[in-house]
């Protein structure tokens, strides 16, 4: 497999520098009150592969996540995407840039058709400009490529049937997938999934799998937050284990399956939501 | 700590609101005061009723006024001088005062008319304060007859002794802590909701209005103020059983339930005027109230009756949030719903107890607020947005930022009077609420927002 | 009276001036709020800077096109300082400012210090006179109509033309909007805003061109209730306006192109109506109350509307079902 020649010689330890990372991550630090939720000295994630970002409730994975995409403000800390300085630019330019990311609880729009959800994922469309929206040619041959390749994706998601279909009339499976495709429409680098399996069917959950093997494949870089075990060790190529807010390992899945710390981080920790509880 | 943290800490904010209250007062207790205040400048105020006793019986289509000057603490009138109406320049009618000050010109009908005061005719001692408004162009007539007003005597803005500061730095504290009683179900609610909700002016106007039906059924007013708050207490939790609950488990959206609020609001507030009427009516105990000196503080005995009941209650409300279990529940409901419900908490019997609780304290905060203007059907909706304005401030949600937030609105716009035009003291308390929001949108003792 | 005199002056409003500048606010209204989310509980603040600009004009010898331009030019303004810093706050906070603002613009121009610019409490007065809002009247002088009750003179025809001849083209224009992918983006905001961030989108940019736009339209249909009145007041531009605007909006159908002017004719008709059998019961009721009636009546029909019809007369049912989810 390519994706892990990649990694090859990498030293299974907190951060470990990779030969091409897309995301480098320096002294990330997010507190809330006196509370520490996240406090990363160094993260690299590498390119082309994917990456799980695992750890007990409340160890701040979808802090950490929900800082890197721009969501939420450090209280220290740096980080680059793609070599550019990424902390402190707001979300949607990250975005632009290639980072796109999906949520735990999925944001489909509701109110909108399935396919309007794909076509709104499309960067720097001339036709979402204040003026030349008014004026439909300036628009209209962007906008049915865009339908041509909304559909396609569609159609790889299985969806193309739920077109013109309100969004919100989709099964919480659908929605996930929905939401998959539209951070594809938006032509990503990096694709970051939160929790993408969470509350899924198993049959649908193989299919979900199948999808993002399907996006590293394709030369996507992908990070994602999961709880599953299982699905960690079944697609992911490298893995970052958070507890307390701190990264305590990185490795391929099978060194993590072995290791003491994430172990110990695993079993040792009341699962009652210690630090996220506490917040606000 | 750098500057900006610096300006961000609570504490400090505090510290420079404080300051830019007393420091007015400070220079003016440097200046040594002196001068005419403004009390006694309104000792000149003239009424239609005693304008009709001077006149000797009721006054036709005319142009009327007294004029009137304080001098050496004395109330004082001017006679034989000579005013003149005139209409497009040509003169309608002309009057000399009598010995009570008091002149009455005959016109012949409404619109617009240009009065004369010569200066010159007036006796010794009386000045205008103002030479320029010895002629007034624009004097317009619309219901057959009009005062009209030429000040006299040292313009006395300006200058005020330091009681005048202190006692108006009071009449704030008490305004705010007014609010601050009524804001703390605002904020509650919430806190436990998420409900922004317009209609809380209602809860207000409805114990004023509550407390005042007792009160002129012959119930002495000190009773009267239990049933308006029971009243309040009632209401707000029916409103939350017939209206709110069941439009949480429809799962409405906040934003439609904000548009439900406002049409509740309006329904209400002119139900209020249907059923109590437009005018302005006043408590038993409202009525024999003289200003006393309580060291630099000129205060009514109402003034302290209020301050300190906002007090005990305020305090009260503080120890149960704090030191109850049912105060833990509601700080734990207004933290996180759903993980308050994962741990056992009844998340809907505690939103019940804060609409209760909301409504009460609203309805207090209306009879308190009752006794220092009338009673009227919109009197809650004229203080909504001090409320909101308060909550803001202190940060939405923030139970004890209501309080803080709803002093400094109270104090700044109390003590805002001094330094502009008071038709702008509502503006004064509003711009506060934006520039706050454009610094620290959080409020004073907000947490920064979390995203996603 | 008869109830067909009623029904025919109630139609006489709703079709007339007062239905046309309701509906040309509610269409302002319905971008911010229909198509976007927005809270905006002061669109009374816009439609006051819109006649107060009119008023000033006139007041200064200028012409109706300063008119125009100085109400517009405030609108802008006053879309840009409340919308800047609080479209990146929480809706809550939206609501809660522009409430505010609006009262503060009333107050402002109400207060005596405020008389050079705004004539204070008495207002500014004699606008047609001066503005010659009239002078294209081409309708020669007389009454048109069917019967006694349903009868409108030049003026009122002139004015009525005038307005709907507005209102056809912001709806236009607000189609054109809506349908395209600018559109597109401010119903996702509406739905999820951080969902619209996600995919790339500067929200805050689109939230503060729908807000200005949509407070740009509430400013003319405040220069012209202030051309057809002939004179401004501040007693006029009181929150209870904002909140017979969303009846219009949400009656009509929020988030459709022809919601707010739907909306505006059946709440004139249904107000109008309500207005003239009170007028006629057995017993007299004072003006005063059966304005509050009025109103109560309103704000009811706002609270019963929302909870059992959010989509209004024109709105798709399948839509609001998916957006309760």
């Amino acid at each position: 497999m390519p994706a892990s020649d990649a990694l090859q010689g990498v030293a299974t330890e907190p951060g470990a520098r990779k030969p091409d990372p897309i995301l480098v991550a320096d002294g990330v630090v997010r507190r809330y009150g006196g509370l520490t939720a996240v406090d990363v000295d160094h993260l690299e994630v590498p390119r082309g592969v994917i990456t799980a970002l695992i750890g007990p409730n409340g160890a701040g994975k979808t802090t950490f996540f929900n800082l890197l995409c721009g969501f939420d403000r450090p209280d220290e800390g740096r980080w680059t995407f793609e070599g550019e300085r990424a902390d402190g630019v707001r979300p949607h330019v990250l975005a632009r840039r290639g980072m796109v990311r999906t949520f735990q609880l999925t944001k489909t729009l509701a109110r909108m058709t399935v396919l309007d959800n794909m076509l709104l994922a499309g960067h720097d469309q001339r036709g979402e400009r204040f003026l030349p929206s008014i004026v439909k040619p300036l628009w209209r041959s962007e906008e049915s490529a865009n339908r041509e390749r909304a559909m396609d994706l569609l159609a790889r998601f299985k969806l193309d049937r739920l077109a013109q279909d309100y969004a919100a009339g989709l099964s919480g499976g659908q929605r996930k997938l929905l939401e998959m495709a539209r951070a594809l429409m938006a032509e990503p680098s990096l694709v970051m999934l939160d929790e993408p399996m969470a509350g899924v069917n198993p049959a649908l959950t193989q299919s979900l799998l199948g999808h993002v093997t399907a996006l590293r494949d394709e030369g996507m870089s992908v990070l994602f937050v999961e709880h599953d075990m299982d699905v960690i060790m079944t697609i992911s190529d490298w893995v970052v284990c958070m507890a307390e807010g701190r990264i305590i390992a990185e490795g391929r899945p099978a060194d993590i399956a072995g290791n003491d710390a994430v172990i110990e981080a695993y079993l040792g920790i009341d699962h009652g939501g210690t630090a996220s509880g506490a917040v606000r | 700590m750098d500057l900006p943290q610096l300006l961000r800490s609570p504490r400090v904010l505090l510290l420079l609101v404080a300051l830019g209250v007393l420091w007015p007062a400070t220079q003016a207790a440097a200046q040594g005061g002196g001068g005419v205040s403004d009390a006694e400048a309104a000792r000149c105020a003239f009424t239609k009723a005693e304008a009709i006793d001077a006149n000797g019986g009721p006054l036709g289509p005319s142009i009327w006024g007294r004029l009137c000057q304080v001098i050496d603490g004395e109330v004082r009138y001017a006679e034989g001088a000579e005013v003149t109406v005139l209409r497009d320049g040509e003169e309608v009618g002309s009057d000399t005062t009598d010995a009570g000050g008091v002149f009455v010109v005959t016109i012949d009908g409404n619109g617009t008319f240009q009065v004369r005061l010569d200066p010159e005719t007036l006796p010794k001692d009386f000045s205008l304060t103002d030479e320029a408004r010895a002629r007034l162009d624009n004097v317009r007539v619309n219901l057959g007859d009009q005062q009209v007003v030429f000040r006299l005597g040292e313009d006395s803005r300006g200058q005020r002794d330091f009681a005048d500061y202190a006692t108006t730095v009071a009449k704030g504290a008490r305004l705010g802590l007014i609010l601050a009683v009524a804001a703390v179900g605002l904020s509650l609610v919430y806190g436990v909701t998420g409900l922004t909700n317009f209609a809380h002016a209602e809860l207000v106007t409805l114990g004023a209005i509550a407390a005042y039906v007792a009160n002129d059924a012959g119930v002495p007013f000190w009773l009267s103020v239990p049933i308006g708050v029971a009243a309040g207490a009632l209401f707000g939790f029916g409103n939350d059983r017939l209206l709110w609950r069941p439009l949480r488990r429809r799962r409405m959206a906040l934003l439609s339930m904000m548009v439900v609020s406002i049409g509740l609001s309006t329904a209400l507030r002119n139900g209020f005027q249907v059923a109590f009427g437009p005018a302005g009516k006043r408590y038993t105990a409202s009525s024999g109230q003289t200003e006393r000196a309580y060291g630099p503080f000129r205060l009514t005995p109402n003034d302290l009756l209020i301050i300190g009941v906002c007090v005990v209650v305020l305090v009260g409300m503080t120890l149960l949030l704090r030191k109850t279990r049912l105060g833990t529940a509601i700080r734990a409901v207004a933290d996180n719903p759903d993980l308050a419900a994962s741990s056992g908490i009844a998340v809907d019997r505690i939103v019940s107890v804060v609409w209760v609780l909301a409504g009460g304290l609203a309805a207090l905060g209306g009879i308190l607020y009752g006794l220092t203007i009338n009673v009227k059907f919109d009197m809650g909706f004229i203080l909504l947005l001090s409320l909101f304005a308060a909550v803001v401030l202190g940060g939405l949600g923030n139970a004890y930022g209501a309080v803080l937030g709803a002093l400094v609105i109270g104090i700044v716009q109390e003590t805002s009077g001094l330094f502009v035009d008071t038709a702008y003291k509502f503006v004064v308390a509003l711009l506060v609420l934006i520039v706050v929001l454009l610094v620290r949108p959080q409020g004073i003792l907000g947490q920064r927002e979390r995203f996603g | 009276m008869s109830w067909l005199s009623i029904f025919a002056l109630a139609l006489q409003t709703a079709i007339g001036f007062q239905g046309a500048s309701f509906a040309l606010a509610a269409s302002g209204l319905n971008l911010q709020f229909g198509y976007t989310g927005l809270s905006n509980f002061g669109h009374v603040g816009f439609l006051l800077v819109g006649a107060y600009g009119m008023a000033i004009a006139a007041d200064r010898g200028w012409s109706i096109w300063v008119g125009f331009a100085l109400g517009i030019a405030a609108a802008v303004a006053l879309g840009l300082l409340l919308g800047i810093p609080t479209l990146r706050l929480r809706g809550d906070y939206l609501a809660i400012v522009t409430i505010a603002s609006a009262e503060i613009l009333r107050l402002v121009a109400n207060a005596r210090p405020s008389e050079p610019l705004t004539g204070g409490s008495r207002g500014i007065g004699g606008l047609s006179g001066t503005l010659g809002f009239f002078d294209p009247n081409f309708i020669p002088a007389g009454n048109y109509g069917i019967g006694e009750s349903f009868v409108f003179n030049s003026r009122q025809l002139w004015s009525m033309l005038f307005t709907w001849g507005l209102v056809v083209l912001v709806t236009i224009l607000i189609w054109a909007l809506v349908r395209s992918p600018w559109g597109r983006v401010l119903r996702s905001i509406r739905e999820d805003e951080d969902a619209a961030r996600a995919l790339g989108k500067n929200v805050v940019v689109f939230k503060l061109q729908s807000f200005v736009l949509g407070g740009l339209i509430g400013a003319l249909a405040g220069a012209l209730i202030a051309l057809e009145a002939g004179s401004v007041s501040p007693t006029r531009w009181v929150a209870t306006l904002t909140f017979a605007l969303y009846t219009v909006v949400i009656l009509g159908g929020a988030g459709t192109v022809l919601g707010p002017v739907v909306g505006a004719v059946v709440y004139w008709f249904i107000l109008d109506a309500v207005d003239g059998i009170l007028k006629n019961l057995w017993f007299d009721i004072s003006d005063t109350t059966s304005g509050a009636i009025r109103l109560a009546m309103m704000g009811i029909g706002l609270m019963l509307l929302m909870i059992f019809r959010p989509q209004g007369i024109l709105g798709s049912k399948k839509e609001m079902i998916a957006g309760a989810r």
